[in-house]
């Protein structure tokens, strides 16, 4: 752009129409619009204007700059004067005389009023204006292309200008029925506004034969032309829409619009057409048609219309999914998939400029932005109140919108930057999301598995230790073992006992996690006793208890053949509960104090019957002690003291046994028998056992022809001494064989019971 | 930043597919396509009664040499899939996750679109919008 000389005259008018047009005070950018008015006013031809506009290269630009608004000023005095335009000629041609424009100064003013006054005063005051001469009209009709032209360089270099700005061609009839339609309520009524129109409607068409081409640049615009009063203050007509609706064949543009009949379609195109303060701007009228349609879906003004009836409705515009798709993105403000008055509004607005063949904007004008202002307010006063009306609304709380408005409320100061507000209120969901995810619940450990340890339980409990495990046992009647561990806290020691006891008393529920190998402790009348005895089980706890003690030795009562039937069925059955009641290793004879062994054998052959009475005691008073080879070696002292006196053998013990029923001390020592044969039923190898008691009883047998000898009293003392060493190591190697045997079977049982736990149906899961 | 970003719909066809334009996109498309395989392996290595438990973030799915895919599905057993630069190794989990976080929401608000079809392809400019900004800018 060349240099511009202006002359002083020309420098202030310029700077004065530049002030006039510079109506945002910018002081760097004319105002399209105005500059367009302005160029209209020159009364130029169309075409001249355009040169003028390309020539001063706002065209290139897309916007007057002081510069190319003095050029072009100067340029229109040039095309004023009636020289060819060139720009060569700004500076070559002297004594240009300043661009003449018909618009007059308080003319400027009104329109300047209308500019930013509400519809309602823009209908006033557009009544003022339009009785003016046409050529105002035509500034404005001819602005509004401009403006089209410079927001796309593109094509259309023609008035762009709609149709809807035709009607204002005709001044008198436009106002009339423009009025007449402001005062119309939007209900739908299509008749009327078709009716006003016709007149001139036909005019307008042929006038703009060249104005088909779409309004889009305008509707496209992401600067919408400030120059927007024009399309106020004939949006409102009636006629327009109607016009629209019926003279297709009049506008080329506009595809679908002009075709379609129907009701909503006309009501929509009157309403879309008077968006133009920013052109998304909803009039009044606008609005009010809007809510009435609102109110045929949903009552509720403030209630939703589901996503459904939404669509419903909205297809019957007959826009193509695709872009209904996108008016909904658009206007569905917190993606709830339904519409409140506002977003239904905008939605609606959309639809109907997109029936015009305006383009969808790609984010949500904020004129269009739900607001929470009063829905009937009809004081929308243009951009800034919008504005206003849509920064109060985040202050507000919101009306019965969805619970999620509070949050986006928020969001709306910052819209344009949503995609992080969404981020937010997205991270939020998600982490509620991780918080559902993170309510799995892992089942917590069996506490019975954690009470369950490995417990010694003592290999010689003492009846103390029996008492407590029956009074647990009695006291533990439901299921859970691990209750009264936990309710009685007694000390470890106790405690163990307890664990041990209470595994032993656990029956056959299906949680218990106890050892049930474990607990053979108590006696097993009292086991048997209970009728429901729980058993524990648990695979993990080893067996390396040590084996329960034996039960006290049975009465008198128990037969032999109970005792036996005991020890088969234990060995057989070990894991059913009835082994439980049987399981006990059979009654392991106490073991009698060594001293006391030693003793009676001392006097064995003196006092046999102190000596079996003595064993016979001895059991009793501990029960639990495991000694059978100890009463195998009395039982074959006392058989080889009584079969020495009648010659029995020892080799068998049931022939000793059977002997025994013959001879005086038969009763006493039934009990000795009656542990001896439990034991040998339990130990398989009898052979041992019998060769054991036959060393022990050629021991023993040995034994009383040493001590007869008073004499040698020491030696046998000596002699004794070691036999009953040996006798003890004999003995401590076939009690840990036994115990061996035991721990099997009791691991043999806690398989069984496993087994058997698994297969029987799980009532509680 | 990704360099291809697909929505897989639940019958393992494409609902959406985007990637940085660079010749040989059907690089990126049989990538996707391959990496359906490894998503349906580990959503069935979950287990059948852990759906609600089960993390939609899938993870590294598996890494060539130039890239990596990762995977995310949703409870639909919608899954989106993204390739992601091996170059790019300033990328951490946590962000993966945020994309895919980001690309659910967007997928979500699609969703709540009465006028979208489940099933259909997207053409949400929303979503194209959220999917640029995550891709790869191509200077």
């Amino acid at each position: 752009m060349e240099g511009l000389t202006l002359s002083e005259a020309e420098q202030r008018y310029y700077c004065d129409l530049f002030s006039y047009c510079d109506t945002e005070s910018t002081k760097k950018v004319a105002s399209n619009g105005r500059v367009l008015e302005l160029f209209r006013a020159a009364q130029l031809p169309n075409d001249v204007v355009m040169q003028i506009m390309e020539q001063c290269g706002a065209t290139r630009l897309g916007y007057f700059g002081r510069s190319q608004f003095y050029i072009a000023l100067k340029l229109v005095a040039v095309a004023q004067s009636g020289l060819p335009l060139r720009v060569e000629s700004l500076n070559t041609v002297k004594d240009l005389p300043l661009p003449r424009f018909v618009m007059t100064k308080n003319e400027q003013e009104s329109r300047h009023t209308a500019l930013y006054s509400s519809d309602a005063d823009n209908s006033a005051s557009y009544s003022g204006v339009i009785p003016p001469p046409p050529g105002r009209i035509q500034v404005k009709k001819g602005s509004v292309s401009h403006d089209a032209v410079q927001q796309r360089t593109s094509t259309d270099q023609q008035e762009s200008t709609s149709p809807v700005v035709s009607p204002q061609q005709s001044p008198p009839t436009s106002p009339h029925t423009w009025r007449k339609h402001n005062r119309h309520p939007s209900g739908g009524n299509n008749e009327r506004p078709l009716a006003g129109p016709g007149p001139f409607w036909a005019p307008f068409s042929e006038a703009q034969p060249g104005s088909s081409t779409s309004s889009d640049p305008i509707w496209s615009g992401h600067s919408p032309p400030p120059h927007q009063e024009n399309w106020v203050s004939f949006a409102d007509t009636p006629p327009t829409s109607a016009l629209l609706a019926m003279h297709p064949a009049s506008v080329q543009d506009q595809t679908t619009v002009r075709t379609v009949a129907s009701a909503t379609t006309t009501n929509e195109i009157r309403r879309q057409s008077s968006s133009y303060d920013d052109p998304w701007k909803i009039t009044d009228e606008q609005r009010q048609y809007y809510v009435n349609q609102f109110k045929t879906i949903q009552p509720d003004l403030n209630g939703f219309i589901p996503g459904s009836a939404a669509k419903e409705f909205f297809t019957k515009s007959k826009l193509p999914i695709l872009e209904l798709s996108h008016i909904w993105e658009l206007s569905d403000f917190d993606k709830d998939g339904a519409l409140t008055l506002d977003e239904f509004c905008a939605a609606f607005h959309l639809v109907v400029a997109r029936k015009n063949g305006y383009d969808l904007p790609q984010k949500l004008p904020e004129s269009l932005m739900p607001k929470l202002i009063d829905l009937e307010d009809s004081t929308e006063v243009g951009e800034q109140t919008g504005e206003v009306g849509y920064s109060s609304s985040p202050a507000e709380a919101p009306p019965s919108k969805s619970p999620s408005m509070p949050s986006l409320n928020q969001t709306w100061p910052e819209l344009n930057q949503s995609s992080e507000q969404w981020e937010t209120f997205s991270e939020r969901s998600s982490s509620s999301q991780t918080l559902t995810q993170f309510d799995s619940n892992i089942a917590p450990a069996d506490p019975d598995t954690a009470i369950v340890h490995p417990v010694p339980i003592r290999m010689t409990p003492s009846k103390i230790h029996m008492q407590e495990m029956e009074l647990k046992r009695t006291g533990s009647d439901h299921a859970n073992p691990t209750s009264p561990l936990l309710v009685k806290p007694p000390e470890l020691p106790e405690e163990n006992k307890m664990s041990s006891s209470v595994k032993f008393t656990p029956g056959n529920t299906v949680t218990d996690g106890y050892s049930s190998s474990d607990s053979y402790t108590s006696d097993p009348e009292q086991i048997g006793g209970t009728v429901t005895r729980q058993r524990s089980h648990s695979g993990t706890s080893p067996d390396n208890t040590a084996p329960p003690p034996p039960p006290p030795r049975p009465h008198p009562s128990h037969s032999r053949s109970s005792s036996l039937d005991m020890n088969r069925s234990f060995s057989v059955t070990p894991g059913q509960q009835q082994a439980g009641v049987v399981a006990y290793p059979p009654a392991v004879p106490p073991r009698p104090q060594p001293s006391q062994g030693a003793g009676p054998h001392v006097h064995r052959p003196v006092d046999a019957e102190g000596l079996i009475a003595h064993t016979s005691t001895s059991p009793q008073q501990i029960p639990e002690q495991p000694n059978f080879a100890d009463f195998s070696q009395f039982e074959a002292f006392a058989v080889s003291g009584v079969n020495k006196e009648e010659d029995d053998e020892i080799e068998t013990h049931s022939e000793v046994l059977q002997g025994k029923g013959t001879t005086p001390l038969a009763p006493p020592p039934k009990p000795i028998r009656r542990r001896l044969k439990s034991e040998d039923e339990l130990r398989p190898e009898a052979e041992e056992h019998t060769q054991k008691t036959g060393v022990i009883a050629a021991v023993l047998a040995s034994q009383p022809s040493i001590p007869r000898s008073v004499g040698k009293d020491k030696k046998a003392i000596q002699a004794s001494i070691r036999r009953n060493k040996e006798t003890n190591t004999v003995l401590a190697r076939l009690n840990s064989e036994l115990q061996q045997q035991l721990k099997d079977v009791l691991e043999e049982r806690i398989s069984l019971e496993v087994q058997l736990e698994q297969l029987r149906p799980f009532s509680h899961l | 930043m990704a360099v291809c970003i697909a929505v897989i719909a639940k019958e393992n066809y494409p609902l959406y597919i985007r990637s940085v334009p660079t010749e040989n996109e059907l690089k990126f498309h049989y990538t996707v396509h391959t990496s359906l395989d490894v998503v349906d392996e580990k959503i069935s290595a979950m287990g059948k009664a852990l759906v609600d438990q089960r993390e939609l973030y899938l993870g590294l799915l598996y890494p060539t040499e130039d890239y990596k895919v990762y995977g995310y599905v949703t409870n639909s057993r919608v899954k989106f899939v993204m390739v992601v630069d091996s170059s790019n190794t300033a990328l951490r989990d946590n962000e993966i996750r945020s994309m895919f976080r980001k690309l659910h929401n967007s997928y979500t608000d699609i969703m709540c679109n009465p006028f979208y079809n489940p099933g259909d392809r997207i053409h949400s400019r929303a979503f194209d919008n959220m999917v640029n900004s995550m891709m790869m800018q191509v200077c």
